[in-house]
């Protein structure tokens, strides 16, 4: 049915194209709305507002871009209101692999099917996160250890990318962890600090002022090469200094979380591409370099079939743990 | 004396001209987006930050936070005026203050609740300037545990408060956990209670829950009562307000007991409005004058405004040396650090000196600018309760709705809003207390967090309410603060037996 009324539009968008070829592309004629699927200071929103400090300052559009926050619900709340926005090339949806990993795993009212894909921007890294004065040096001594104690995981959000990653751990180390649902990577990061938790799996960003003050450390992070060199964060070690997990014995070669951006669904493809093409300009500039090394980002840029091959591979992949821990919504 | 010296420094940096005048900017802007129910401190806050790119941190901090420090005074003003609590801290002072002010006393009133607020701040930033570092070790030591421990005696402190009926209370608690228990639940990661609303995934927001429940509850209550603004002949009077500002200090006890209830709320990360909810009940228990608060009292007024402001200022040291913020504002705060390039946590105190202590000495200097400022305007806005209630009425609705429609553009919201106006009228007409529900609808989910935690660290073992002396202490302060007017009821019973008609009459009356 969805596929119909697509191939509908899309036929009736180049019949319309193709009768009035002088008229330019499309081009917005009013204001636009950036919808930030996390509240205010979270990693999606400072994407959110980083695009908008970038496209306002190069003047890459006329039209003047509001970004508002929906962070309600894990970010159902920006997704389901994407939804309902449907037609509306207006309203530009900025979220994480969340778009399709929670209709998995729980009853929200939408999917990610109801929404275009436009791109995923970035990928923020996962590490394996200690406290300083943990007795364990690298990931295999972690994994020795848990393995005889109790250790608690915490991490951001329930059945969400922190624990599908704390899973995978178990099954590749041969370990059972208890996880620890905070509402957000920071206050995971407090918690461990103050010694209530064993481990996290944060975000570079999430624990970066924590690790340069002292109170924890990364073990290993999950990709199949090192982060590049950047400034040092402590006296002695960058980024670059972090170990793969690879390297120490934890094989999970790579797992990232990319920041996503969507439109509404049934927009016409002629809208769709102003903002790939829009997006493309944003990262070309400066200061998107500036904001991707500051929150030590991944950049990348997946769009159309590359996006959708990366969006249907993680599907399969997560789709399998949540199966195998039985949180498959019926 | 390190911190004195560092201090004097940040003075050398805060007191300067164009910070100063960036302060006065910033506390007036504040007063308009609190004073304006639906904007609020955060949407000011974020809708400045875009401004504040192009400048050194330390200036924008100081124009943010000073925004900051307006609108918590503007936030009072419409409780008082209005009975619309623009922030979830200034529901308490709506209990005292809005009596006060419909009596004829709104200079009274705001002139206390602006004199006592500062109080309360003054006090947040002496305890940052001194105990920076110690605190910072206290907030590390909450883990879930303790943290449901707090929220506990926040609820505990209300429920044996002795306003209404204790089985009121609970079933006024009990709704309240139904509404916040609404939208995404954090620990299982499922979509609860939407009635199949897809929008109500989002849960319930507090300010659409609080202007219904006040702001149009009251006036329908008002307007059965066919309630003629009781002409207030507030003249505009200069006295009156010195007046006010100069009777502070003899409720010296209840400023200093609320002050440090705040600095402790603040800290250990309970929150601003945690903490004026706990200050104005145990001020109801403890103060001589307790029977006739909520009919207008000054300690009324004094006890969660003190509060309030004290654990808003102390919450912002958690903010800069864990990277933890204690509410909303401090959340956008945070994000302005990160984009201009300041990363909170431990070594900001140690790589960025200036901002740090530039940033403290705003705060002594900010309250100042702000509470002169707020003070010379206490006339106008006392003004504003002369205008006839035929005209006030339907701003009020208007108000509410625009409020209620800001707060995510949903009309959904709206509906909520005047749903919620309902169950406050009914919640009036039947004697039953506003304030849990209230409380229970801002912290509870966080309690419920905290206490499944707990549950999965402990394995399922209460015991870890008991693992060590801070939160053993939290929990049977907790208990006993629950339990105590039940065992001085049964003691003044067994005492004084024939007195005991006496007592079930007095209840009557309080109910």
């Amino acid at each position: 049915m969805r596929g119909t009324s697509l191939f509908l539009l899309t036929v009736s968008a180049a019949v319309l194209a193709g009768s009035a070829p002088a008229c330019a592309a499309w081009q917005p004629q009013k204001p636009i709305e950036f919808v930030a699927t996390a509240g205010p200071g979270g990693g999606t929103d400072n994407l959110a507002r980083a695009v908008q400090n970038v496209i306002t300052k190069h003047k890459l559009t006329d039209q003047p871009i509001v970004v508002v926050n929906k962070g309600g619900g894990s970010g159902a709340e920006g997704y389901v209101y994407g939804k309902a926005s449907a037609g509306d090339p207006y309203k530009v949806i900025f979220g994480t692999s969340n778009a399709w990993q929670q209709p998995l795993v729980s009853r929200v009212a939408f999917n990610y099917t109801d929404l275009t894909p436009i791109a995923a921007m970035a990928q923020d890294e996962f590490l394996l996160w200690v406290k300083q004065d943990a007795p364990y040096k690298t990931a295999g001594d972690y994994l020795k250890a848990a393995a005889s104690g109790e250790f608690k995981m915490g991490g951001a959000q329930s059945k969400d990318t922190d624990e599908v990653l704390t899973r995978m751990i178990e099954k590749v180390g041969h370990v059972k962890l208890t996880y620890i649902p905070f509402k957000s990577g920071a206050e995971a990061a407090v918690q461990l600090a103050g010694g209530h938790i064993d481990s996290h799996v944060n975000n570079p960003s999430e624990s970066l002022g924590q690790w340069r003050g002292g109170t924890q450390r990364p073990l290993c992070v999950f990709s199949p090469k090192r982060l590049p060199e950047g400034p040092k964060i402590t006296a002695t070690e960058g980024w670059s200094d972090v170990p793969t997990c690879v390297e120490q014995g934890l094989d999970i070669k790579q797992y990232e979380q990319p920041r996503t951006v969507w439109l509404p669904g049934k927009v016409t493809p002629e809208q769709a591409a102003y903002y790939v093409d829009l997006m493309k300009k944003v990262q070309a500039t400066p200061e998107w370099k500036d904001y991707i090394e500051k929150t030590s980002q991944v950049d990348t840029f997946l769009t159309g079939a590359e996006f959708d091959k990366f969006i249907k591979q993680d599907l399969e992949h997560v789709k399998q743990v949540a199966s195998e821990q039985g949180w498959l919504v019926k | 004396m390190d911190n004195l010296s560092e201090l004097f420094h940040g003075f050398t940096i805060a007191v300067t001209v164009p910070h100063l005048a960036l302060m006065a900017t910033g506390v007036l802007l504040g007063i308009l987006v609190g004073v304006l129910p639906g904007l609020g401190a955060p949407n000011g806050v974020s809708l400045l930050l875009p401004l504040t790119f192009g400048m050194q941190p330390v200036s924008a901090i100081i124009l943010l936070s000073s925004m900051y420090w307006g609108a918590l005074f503007g936030g009072s003003v419409t409780s008082i005026l209005f009975n619309i609590p623009g922030e979830p801290s200034s529901v308490a002072t709506t209990f005292d203050g809005y009596p006060m002010a419909r009596d004829g006393r709104p200079t009274t009133a705001l002139a206390t609740a602006f004199g006592s607020a500062a109080f309360g701040a003054l006090m947040g930033v002496i305890l940052i300037t001194f105990l920076a570092s110690w605190v910072a070790q206290v907030a590390l030591a909450f883990g879930p545990a303790e943290y449901f421990a707090v929220y506990f005696l926040a609820f505990a402190s209300f429920v044996g408060m002795g306003g209404a009926a204790p089985i009121k209370t609970v079933v006024a608690l009990a709704i309240g956990f139904a509404i916040a228990a609404i939208g995404i639940d954090t620990v299982s990661g499922s979509v609860r209670l939407t009635m199949g609303i897809d929008e109500l995934v989002k849960g319930v927001n507090f300010v659409v829950a609080v202007m219904g429940l006040f702001g149009i509850g009251e006036l329908l209550v008002a307007v059965e009562e066919e309630f003629h603004a009781r002409a207030v002949s507030s003249r505009i009077d200069w006295r009156e307000v010195f007046r006010a500002v100069g009777h502070l200090p003899r409720h010296g006890v209840a400023l200093l007991r609320s002050a440090a209830i705040g600095c402790w709320m603040g800290i250990t990360p309970g929150g601003p409005t945690a903490a004026s909810f706990m200050s104005y009940g145990i001020a109801r228990r403890f103060s001589r004058r307790g029977r006739y608060f909520g009919t207008g009292e000054v300690e009324g007024i004094i006890s969660p405004e003190t509060a309030d402001h004290a654990a808003g200022t102390s919450a912002l040291l958690p903010m800069l040396s864990l990277g933890i913020p204690g509410s909303a504002t401090a959340a956008v705060m945070m994000g302005g650090l990160m984009i201009w390039g300041l990363n909170p946590g431990p070594m900001l105190f140690v790589d960025q000196k200036d901002f740090v202590w530039g940033l403290i000495a705003s705060m002594y200097v900010g309250n100042i600018v702000a509470v002169a400022l707020v003070l010379l305007t206490v006339p106008v806005f006392a003004a504003l309760m002369r205008i006839p209630f035929a005209v006030i009425a339907p701003l009020i609705v208007i108000i509410c709705v625009v409020g209620a429609y800001s707060v995510s553009n949903s009309y959904l919201d709206v509906v909520m809003m005047l749903g919620f106006g309902v169950v406050g009228y009914l919640f009036k007409k039947l004697f039953y207390p506003l304030a849990p529900l209230v409380l229970a609808i801002v912290i509870g989910d966080k309690a419920e967090d905290a206490f499944r935690q707990s549950m999965l660290m402990s394995k399922g073992s209460l015991g870890i309410f008991f693992a060590n002396k801070l939160v053993t202490c939290l929990v049977v302060a907790g208990i006993a603060l629950l339990l105590l007017p039940l065992a001085l009821q049964l003691f003044a019973r067994i005492v004084r037996k024939p007195a005991s008609a006496r007592t079930t009459n007095q209840e009557k009356v309080s109910i």
